[in-house]
Order: C-alpha cells, then sequence, then structure tokens
C-alpha cells in the first residue's frame, strides 16, 4: 500500500496465512500507541497551557498522592498489555506448527556466507531463490553451514534465525500468487545485504510446471534427496558397519523417530539434531551396547549432504516401502498440492 | 537566594575550578566534580565519533545502492557507531558526568565514598575507550555492536578482540561507579536526608547503580570468553568447535537489555527533577516514581529473552519473557503519567531544559510503546532485526536518554561551570532536536513493517523516499547537536556569570554557589523538609496567595 500522494509504501503486501491476523493484531497495537499517545501528548499539552507561570488558572489545593488514579494507570495499561501477549503468543504457537500439516512440502534451506541454498523433497535444487504453490502449507528445515543467519519473508511476516549446529523448523502457507523478497535478517558478514532472493509463489498447474522443467535441478540429474542420500551412503561405505549382518554399528531401519538409549544412559529421540550429531560427531552420542569406534564426519560433509544423508535414512523407516517408491509417492503429493 | 548575591558579588571566590589550574591538578583530582568533567570531557569527543558514522551510515543509506563505500567498510561504520554510542558514550552519559558532578551535592555529601576509586574509574574508562578507538584505527569491528557468535569468535577478520577489551574495561568504570554511588547514598547522605527526602533524580542513580553493579560482571565474562574462543580456539559457542552460539546471545542479553536502563534510568532521574523544577511542584507521587526505578532495575533482569523469540529459544520460555516484558512497561507508564501530572495546577516554565523534558515526554512515550510490539511474540517474528527495532530503541536511547541528557546538561550547566548560555539558542536547539529526530527515526518504524532488514549496506529501490526522509532528518538532528556544542561551548568564555539558582529550584545543589567551592558547602547542610518543597496555594481563589507573591517578587529582584 502506498500513501495516496506521494510514492512512498507505508504498507508490506501480504501473502500468507498468518498475516491477516499478524497486521490485525499490529494495528490493535498501533490504535493502543495512539490511544496512549493522545492521552499524555493531550494532558501535558492542556496542563502546560492551563498552569503557564503567571496564568489566572485556579492552583489552590494542589494534590500530590491519589492512590485510586495511581492503581488506574499501573493497571489499565497492564490489562490491556497481558491482552496483547496473549493473543501474540497464541499467534505465535499457531505460527510455529499450523495444525494442518500432513499435506506439507518439506523443503531444506542452507543458509552459508552468502547464499541460500533450498533443495526440494523431489530433487531440485535451488539458490537464493525458492519456488512453491499457493494454498499448500510449506515446512523449512533450515541449517546454517557458517554464522547466524534469518530466513525472512516479509510478505509471509515471518523469519527464522538459521543457526550452524542445529535444525531450525518455519512453517508458512502462502495465499497469494506473486513474487516476495527474501532476506537475511541477521547480521552475517560483507555480504549481508546481498544474501537476499525472492520467493515465487506459484498457480498448482505452475509449479508443477516449474517442477517438471527443473527436473534436472542444479547438480545430480534427476536424483530425490533421499537417493542422493543413498549414493553418499554407498560412497562412504556406511553399510560396511552399519548393514543389520555386519552387527558392528547400530542398524539404521526404523531408526528415524525411535528412541534410543545412549551408552552414558541419556535417551534421546533419534530426530532430524541427533541424526545430524550421530554423523559428524558420533562418539559423543554412542547407543548403549557399542564401542565408539565411528569415524566422525565433522568438516567432511556439507549441510546438504548431512540433510541428504539423514533423509535416506528416513526412509529406512518403512522397510516395506523402497527409496524409490517413497521418492515417487512425494513427488505425486506435490502434484495433488 | 541569598547565596546567589554572595556569590555575584564576589567573583573571585574560590571554588572547584579555580581553586588550582594545573593539569596535575586535574588529572590526579579527586573531586567528583572535576571527575564529572573529566567525564564530560571524554565522552563529549566519543559521541563526536560515534556521531560521525551514524551520519556516514546515513550518508550511504542516501541511494539503494551501496555505493558510497564498501560493504565492509558499511558494517565497521555501523559497528562502530553501536559500540562507541553505547559502551563509552550513553552507558556512562548521566551517570557518570551528572550523576558524580551532582549527586554528593543533592545528598549533602562532601564528595563520594571512595573518591579515588571515582578518578580511577575515569581512567580505566579512558582506557577502554582508547582501546576502542585503537579497534577503530586498525581498521574496525565488523560484528555490530552485539558481537554475535560465532561471527565474532570464528569468522570476522577485523580485530575483535581490542574491541571487546575496551568494552571489558570500560565495564569496570561502570561497575566502579556504581558501587560508589550505592556506598555514597547509603552511607554519606546529610543529617535529616532520609530516604523519602532525597531528590528523585537520586533513586534513579541508584537503581542504575544496582544494575551497573550486578550486570557488568556478566557481559565482562562474555567478552572474555569470546576473546577466549577466537584467540586460543576454545569452544565456547562456535558449533563447529562443540560450542552453542545461542549460550552467547543469553549471557549478552542479560547485561545488554538491563543496560538499556543503566542508559534510560539516569534520564528519567532527571525528569523528575526538571518537570518539578519548572512546574513548581513536588513530584505526583514521589513514592511511586521512587519505588518504579527500584522496579525497573529488578525487572530488568528477567527479560533479555525477549531479544530471542526468533532464536530458537523454547517457544514457553518465549512466553515467560513476553509476558515478563509487559510487566516491565508499567513502571515506565507509571513515571509518565506522574509527570504529566505533575503540571496540574504547577506553574509551568518553558525554559530550554523543561523544553528537553517535554521532548522527553513525547519521544519515550513513542519510544515505550512501541516496545509494545515487540514484546509481542507474534508481532516481534516479523518486526525482529528490521528498522522497526533500529527506530524503536533509538527512540528510547536518543529520544530518552540523549534528550534527557541535554536537558540535564542545560540544568546544571550554570551550576558546573558558573556561565549562563544563551536561552533562545538553547530553546532553538531543542526545537530543532525533536524536529530532526523525528524525522530521521519516524520513517524508520514505517521502513521495519515493511521488512526492510537493519544492517543493510543496500536496500531495494521502492524503499528509498523514506530513507531520504530519515537522512534528510540525521542533518537536521546533527545541526541541532553542533548547534548546542557551539553555543556550550561560548558561553564558558562569554556567558553571563550564573548565579547560585538560576531556576528558582529547591535542591541542595542551588543553594550552594555556582560553580560549588570544592567541599561543596561552608557548612554541612541539615535537612528538614521534603524533596520539591515550593510554595503552594491553599485558599481557593484564583490570585496566588501571599507567599507566591513575596516568591516572584524577591525572583524579579534577582533577576
Amino acid at each position: 500500500m502506498r500513501l495516496p500522494f506521494a510514492n512512498i509504501p507505508i504498507w508490506p503486501e501480504g501473502a500468507s496465512k498468518a498475516a491477516f491476523e499478524m497486521d490485525l493484531l499490529y494495528l490493535v497495537i498501533v490504535g493502543l500507541t495512539v490511544f496512549f499517545c493522545i492521552i499524555v501528548f493531550g494532558l501535558v499539552i492542556y496542563f502546560v497551557a492551563k498552569y503557564y507561570a503567571g496564568s489566572k488558572a485556579d492552583r489552590s489545593n494542589p494534590t500530590f498522592h491519589n492512590m485510586p488514579l495511581e492503581l488506574a494507570w499501573s493497571l489499565i495499561p497492564l490489562a490491556l498489555g497481558l491482552f496483547v501477549f496473549g493473543w501474540a503468543a497464541k499467534l505465535f504457537v499457531e505460527m510455529q506448527a499450523p495444525i494442518q500439516s500432513e499435506n506439507a512440502l518439506n523443503i531444506y534451506v542452507v543458509g552459508k556466507q552468502w547464499m541460500w541454498q533450498m533443495q526440494h523433497p523431489t530433487g531440485q535444487r535451488e539458490n537464493n531463490e525458492l519456488h512453491i504453490p499457493v494454498g499448500r502449507s510449506v515446512k523449512l528445515t533450515l541449517i546454517s553451514q557458517d554464522v547466524i543467519h534469518s530466513f525472512y519473508v516479509p510478505a509471509f511476516r515471518t523469519k527464522t534465525d538459521v543457526v550452524p549446529g542445529r535444525y531450525r523448523t518455519l512453517w508458512f502457507e502462502p495465499t497469494k500468487v506473486g513474487k516476495y523478497h527474501l532476506f537475511c535478517a541477521e547480521f552475517c558478514g560483507t555480504k549481508h545485504a546481498e544474501m537476499t532472493g525472492w520467493v515465487y509463489v506459484l498457480s498448482p498447474e505452475d509449479y508443477e510446471k516449474w517442477l517438471q522443467d527443473n527436473r534436472w535441478g542444479m547438480g545430480d540429474e534427476g536424483v530425490t534427496v533421499a537417493q542422493a542420500g543413498q549414493a553418499l551412503y554407498e560412497q562412504l561405505q556406511c553399510s560396511s558397519c552399519h548393514a543389520p549382518e555386519q552387527r558392528i554399528g547400530p542398524p539404521l531401519t526404523g531408526l528415524y523417530g525411535s528412541t534410543r538409549t545412549l551408552s552414558d544412559g541419556r535417551r534421546v529421540v533419534a530426530d532430524y539434531d541427533y541424526l545430524r550429531q550421530a554423523i559428524l560427531d558420533p562418539q559423543a552420542v554412542t547407543v548403549s551396547g557399542h564401542e565408539p569406534i565411528m569415524p566422525p564426519y565433522r568438516g567432511q560433509l556439507t549441510e546438504q549432504e548431512v540433510i541428504q544423508l539423514i533423509e535416506f535414512i528416513k526412509t529406512l523407516s518403512a522397510p516395506e516401502a523402497p527409496p524409490v517408491a517413497e521418492a515417487e509417492q512425494s513427488d505425486d503429493s506435490g502434484g495433488n498440492g | 537566594m541569598s547565596a546567589a548575591g554572595v556569590a555575584t558579588k564576589q567573583p573571585e571566590a574560590v571554588n572547584y575550578l579555580n581553586v588550582d589550574n594545573s593539569i596535575k591538578s586535574w588529572l590526579l583530582t579527586e573531586d567528583h566534580k572535576r571527575i564529572g568533567i573529566l567525564y564530560l570531557v571524554t565522552i563529549s569527543l566519543m559521541f563526536l565519533v560515534g556521531g560521525i558514522f551514524a551520519m556516514l551510515i546515513r550518508l550511504e543509506l542516501l541511494t539503494p545502492a551501496g555505493d558510497v563505500v564498501m560493504s565492509d567498510t558499511y558494517n565497521k561504520m555501523f559497528t562502530m557507531h553501536g559500540v562507541i554510542m553505547i559502551f563509552f558514550f550513553l552507558i556512562p552519559s548521566i551517570p557518570a558526568v551528572l550523576g558524580n558532578f551532582c549527586l554528593p551535592i543533592m545528598i549533602g555529601a562532601r564528595d563520594v565514598a571512595f573518591p579515588r576509586l571515582n578518578l580511577a574509574s575515569w581512567y580505566v574508562f579512558t582506557l577502554g575507550a582508547t582501546l576502542g578507538v585503537t579497534a577503530l584505527v586498525l581498521g574496525g569491528v565488523d560484528t555490530g555492536w552485539t558481537f554475535y557468535t560465532p561471527y565474532s569468535s570464528s569468522f570476522s577478520h577485523t580485530p575483535v578482540i581490542i574491541a571487546v577489551s575496551g568494552a571489558f574495561v570500560a565495564g569496570f568504570a561502570s561497575i566502579f561507579t556504581g558501587l560508589n554511588f550505592i556506598v555514597t547514598i547509603h552511607k554519606m547522605r546529610a543529617p535529616g536526608m532520609t530516604w523519602f527526602r532525597l531528590p528523585l533524580f537520586v533513586w534513579g542513580q541508584y537503581a542504575t547503580s544496582l544494575i551497573m553493579v550486578l550486570g557488568t560482571p556478566v557481559i565482562a565474562i562474555t567478552l572474555l570468553l569470546v576473546a577466549v574462543e577466537r584467540g586460543l580456539r576454545i569452544g565456547v559457542f562456535d558449533p563447529a568447535l562443540g560450542g552453542d552460539p545461542v549460550l552467547f546471545q543469553h549471557l549478552f542479553w542479560f547485561y545488554s537489555h538491563p543496560a538499556v536502563y543503566i542508559m534510560i534510568l539516569p534520564g528519567m532521574g532527571v525528569m523528575s527533577e526538571l518537570i518539578a523544577t519548572f512546574s513548581r511542584k513536588r513530584i505526583f507521587g514521589y513514592e511511586f516514581v521512587a519505588y518504579s526505578s527500584l522496579a525497573i532495575a529488578v525487572l530488568s533482569f528477567v527479560v533479555w529473552g525477549h531479544h530471542m523469540f526468533v532464536s530458537g529459544q523454547s517457544m514457553y520460555l518465549g512466553m515467560v519473557f513476553s509476558v515478563l516484558t509487559t510487566l516491565v512497561a508499567i513502571p515506565s507508564a507509571v513515571k509518565i503519567f506522574n509527570w504529566a501530572v505533575t503540571m496540574h495546577k504547577g506553574h509551568v516554565k518553558l525554559d530550554s531544559p523543561m523544553l528537553y523534558a517535554l521532548s522527553f515526554i513525547g519521544l519515550f512515550t513513542i519510544g515505550g510503546l512501541t516496545g509494545l510490539f515487540l514484546a509481542a511474540m507474534a508481532v516481534d517474528i516479523h518486526l525482529h532485526d528490521t528498522y522497526f527495532v533500529v527506530a524503536h530503541f533509538h527512540y528510547v536511547m536518543v529520544g530518552g536518554a540523549i534528550v534527557a541528557f541535554l536537558g540535564a546538561l542545560h540544568y546544571w550547566w550554570p551550576k558546573m561551570t558558573g556561565r549562563m548560555y544563551p536561552e533562545p539558542w538553547a530553546k532553538l536547539s531543542a526545537l530543532i532536536v525533536f524536529i530532526g529526530f523525528n524525522l530521521t527515526f519516524f520513517p524508520q518504524f514505517i521502513l521495519g513493517y515493511l521488512g526492510m532488514p537493519r544492517r543493510y549496506h543496500s536496500y531495494p529501490d521502492e524503499w528509498q523516499t523514506l530513507n531520504v526522509l530519515s537522512s534528510a532528518g540525521a542533518s537536521i538532528l546533527a545541526s541541532g547537536f553542533i548547534l548546542v556544542a557551539v553555543y556550550l561551548l561560548w558561553s564558558l568564555r562569554y556567558g553571563a556569570k550564573a548565579p547560585a539558582n538560576p531556576w528558582d529550584a529547591t535542591g541542595l545543589e542551588w543553594k550552594t554557589p555556582s560553580p560549588p567551592p570544592p567541599t561543596n558547602f561552608t557548612q554541612r547542610p541539615i535537612i528538614t523538609e521534603e524533596a520539591y518543597n515550593y510554595p503552594i496555594v491553599l485558599a481557593k481563589n484564583g490570585e496566588p496567595d501571599e507567599a507566591v507573591k513575596q516568591e516572584e517578587a524577591e525572583k524579579h529582584e534577582h533577576a
């Protein structure tokens, strides 16, 4: 939105499900701000004018204390503040994990100085651009390869810090076809201001077309993330210990999402962060009953490769469905969305 | 009143300035007033340096492209602007200059409790500032004033260790000052100066000192850990070394949020003095204003996580910080309302310090209320690290703290220097600063909601107009500051001699000559009345009563 009399933008475009409610909440707080400013400025201007030194105003019996007044101007702002807190906390929780997430599109984002690398589950990769379909929940899994970045799309009214060493998730549901700014919002070094890009929200048909046109994204030809992970798994010869018949490393089948007992007695859920650590720094999370003999892969794998390996391990959770079929399934669901 | 007459009739009376003019006497002084002046000189130089960087930043942002300086240079400019303004100007500004100068006099003491520690504080501060300037001379640091890890500890190619050492060392100056004030206020009040007869400026300084003493060690340790990780590669914050980058943010904000109150609480104390003096009325709800300073100091330590809603801290932890942040707003609101109502049935005069005070009310009210947007978790997702945040904290730090500092400087200038500045120019400066400030920072609220991230060297074309407005405002604001510097310096030589009590104010500092004698008072004062004990009208007629008439007549005599 722009000012009518000048070419000055005053309101950002809103293109996500959360944007409407956030704008509403923002406007309510703007209203409260204006309300209190009017009271305070009004009082100040009125008193200065009326009690200007030398004026004829009645100054008899001034008061210096008034308990009900003190309570009123403490408790009323407090109540309004708590109302804002409650609403904002509710919206925050909703934005963290939407209720309708079964059909979500999972996209992996790696931030590094100074670019964004996106991987679609079906293998398409892109840098500093993100193509997504309108009307479908998107779940980003983000990690940084170096310093802290922040993935920020103003039109979606959302952002999250992208931190090295742990995965973050960001949910949103684009509601409007268009092209929107993507920024890095956390200062990350020399070209921080150039770590920008575009998010393209496409109609489902255009998205399908985009997926087809970019079938052989960047790098590996027509390979899903999980398939790329499988290739890595073979290349790194992980199976020489982790194949069930080897009985050296813990088997990986059914690993993702299961609860494991570590040699130091901790019980952990094998989620993204756990698997990442188990690959990069395995001796810190040795599974109970196994020797701490796996070599650490820290510094030897890129974050994208780690994500590929984890995606491959995830496919091992359902032994009846081979990885390729799984990948095709997610490709199909992409078409349905 | 009679003291004023004495001071003007005996211009050669011994005061803290003319008692000894040698350089040595200044460098080895244990007089709190001289130490205040030493601090004023040091921080004014730092403000000049920080201000030049601000102007260069606004120059770069005139155009969307990054065309004035290189990206690295720009990153160093905003970092040095932030580091210098926060650690070497704002934190020491009111406490170390006006607190040092006025606080002992206001409580009727001869000096602070530990005069040598006080001098040591200035030397330590100067060493810290020198280290900061050294980092600058060596090319400048590019981490942002927040020194976020692992960028600062493992990635930046700039002299980070020297810069954090500067902030580390300057922190001790803060601790020394805080410790000195706490002990001074507890142990050295004049007979009859009970806690609830203390001027509210002293309450503000007391609350500030608590934060300085309790919070500063945490930032010291945090910055030391950054230096250790950077210099010795011992993993604390960098995940590549086994550390946790978000831990740094917790430790950093554990100090740096309370530090915001180190900057604003003394300003609030100044406000109470100015509003009472220029309304000729006791502050409304004195106890509420006093206790609200302590409430702010205590609550300030439990809100740091509101800087981290999108950093990945637990959602439930975020809620706790969000609700506590809502609570900390209340004592500030209480102060604002009490100041406003103080003017009710007062005799309001718009001398330049009062113009700065009214400017503070306007700007701090906006600064405080815009904090509500950022405390609201969902809205903060969008606004975090955008220009909205930049605008918000400048409304508090410049519109609040610096405007209060200027108000205080104008208010106590005659006391400190014995000279009056030209009042019309001072009024003009208050107006210029107010207009320039709003033009600089109000457009940034809009830019923030539009989504312009902070610390950006270049930006999309559609945001140029708002940035041009902001840069134009910055030039107006800068000319306001330059104007202040010019006429204050001018007044040192050409200003009229100041009477002991130019504002007709209560308070012990106005009962001693301007400038005060080295020992502050010739006789130890004994306090028998409340603070701000201005005459009041009890009769219910429109006319001022006899006491007021007499007061007015007496004032005209001196004028």
